[in-house]
């Protein structure tokens, strides 16, 4: 039952994928700016369903924006003045990787600053580790030694 | 005791930094277009197919530019508080009908001629402001949802308010409530218009 669910689902998302696929194929006829449009969407996020990249996503507007970018790519823009486009209109939120500035600073340096932090406590930790270990690793004084003994004799005597 | 005292420290600092990020609304993308000139276009006017319009014919004014489609669901539910708006206050408010047939999903737009496209968006907008109140001085009919990019448009509706040297003061993302009405864009307004 599962099974056939699951190859219900799996043959209706390959169907869906070669229907899109087909719609944009009449206008995909340059495979060098096919490539660069793939390039260029995988780095861009579509706004409508915000964790997919407009590569990805069959949203209306990512469709518009890859059509825009063809466009673009064929008036013979540059990588750049094409990103530039979206980031005017959308903001730096249609970046997947985007710029180190001000109000990026947690997001880029979050990370390395809490493995630092991390680092730190874990070698703390286990200096103190160590000192609490070597304290407690004193052998037994002379009358430590039989009251142990004496507590072992009561246990099991012979 | 000093030892639970951090790591209950660092767990309320997680929580704390959770909740503020999961009480951010994540569609409330801050649009760059905010402080820079409303980008220019020139449409064709719903009322009047022959005639077209752009900001630049707003030069001088504070006005509002909405858009919408009859296909978008959120717009019904902001359209009373738009109809309310335009009986009360005196700016012009401007619709931008966006992507009105190729937005709607309806329809095969490989089989559609252009012309076939316009004649019906033009027909839907008109029938859709007659069925439920029209607020806006003028509808500009965007087919293509071409100005729609230059704007950023990325979820109908959405509001700008835009003032008398053309620059976009605000952008509200969504349907517009009553409250944001009343405690963001009117004060704006005002202040704009003084």
């Amino acid at each position: 039952m599962m099974l056939r669910a699951l190859i219900f689902a799996l043959f209706f998302a390959s169907t869906a994928a070669i229907a899109s696929s087909t719609t944009e194929a009449a206008l995909a006829s340059d495979p060098v700016a096919e490539k660069r449009l793939q390039a260029l969407s995988e780095e861009l996020r579509c706004l409508v369903c915000q964790n997919q990249t407009i590569a990805d996503s069959n949203a209306e507007l990512a469709q518009d924006l890859r059509r825009e970018i063809r466009g673009m790519i064929k008036e013979g823009k540059s990588d750049k003045e094409i990103v530039d486009f979206m980031v005017v209109r959308y903001g730096d939120f249609v970046l997947y990787r985007p710029p180190v500035k001000g109000i990026t600073l947690l997001l880029w340096g979050g990370p390395i600053a809490l493995m630092i932090f991390g680092l730190f406590a874990l070698q703390r930790y286990l200096r103190q580790r160590a000192t609490r270990i070597s304290a407690a690793d004193q052998p037994l004084s002379a009358d430590e030694a039989s009251r142990a003994e004496a507590l072992l004799k009561e246990l099991n005597p012979k | 005791m000093n030892r639970y005292f951090w790591i209950l420290g660092g767990f309320a600092a997680l929580v704390a930094l959770l909740a503020v990020g999961l009480g951010l609304n994540p569609r409330d993308v801050p649009s760059p277009l905010v402080g820079k000139p409303a980008p220019a276009f020139n449409l064709a006017v719903l009322a009047s197919p022959e005639k077209t319009l752009g900001p630049k014919d707003m030069q001088g004014k504070v006005w509002l530019l909405n858009v919408w489609a009859s296909w978008c669901v959120s717009c019904r539910a902001e359209h009373p508080v738009l109809v309310e708006f335009s009986k009360k206050v005196d700016v012009p408010l401007l619709g931008l009908n966006y992507k009105e047939v190729r937005g709607d999903g309806e329809f095969d737009m490989s089989k559609m001629p252009v012309d076939e496209e316009k004649k019906l968006a033009f027909q839907r907008a008109n029938k859709w402001l007659a069925d439920h109140g029209n607020p806006y001085s003028l509808t500009l009919m965007d087919l293509d949802g071409r100005v729609g990019i230059d704007y950023g448009v990325y979820g109908v509706p959405e509001t700008y308010v835009i003032d008398k040297a053309g620059i976009i003061r605000m952008k509200h993302t969504g349907p517009i409530s009553p409250e944001i009405l009343g405690k963001k864009i009117m004060p704006l307004l005002a202040e704009l218009n003084k």
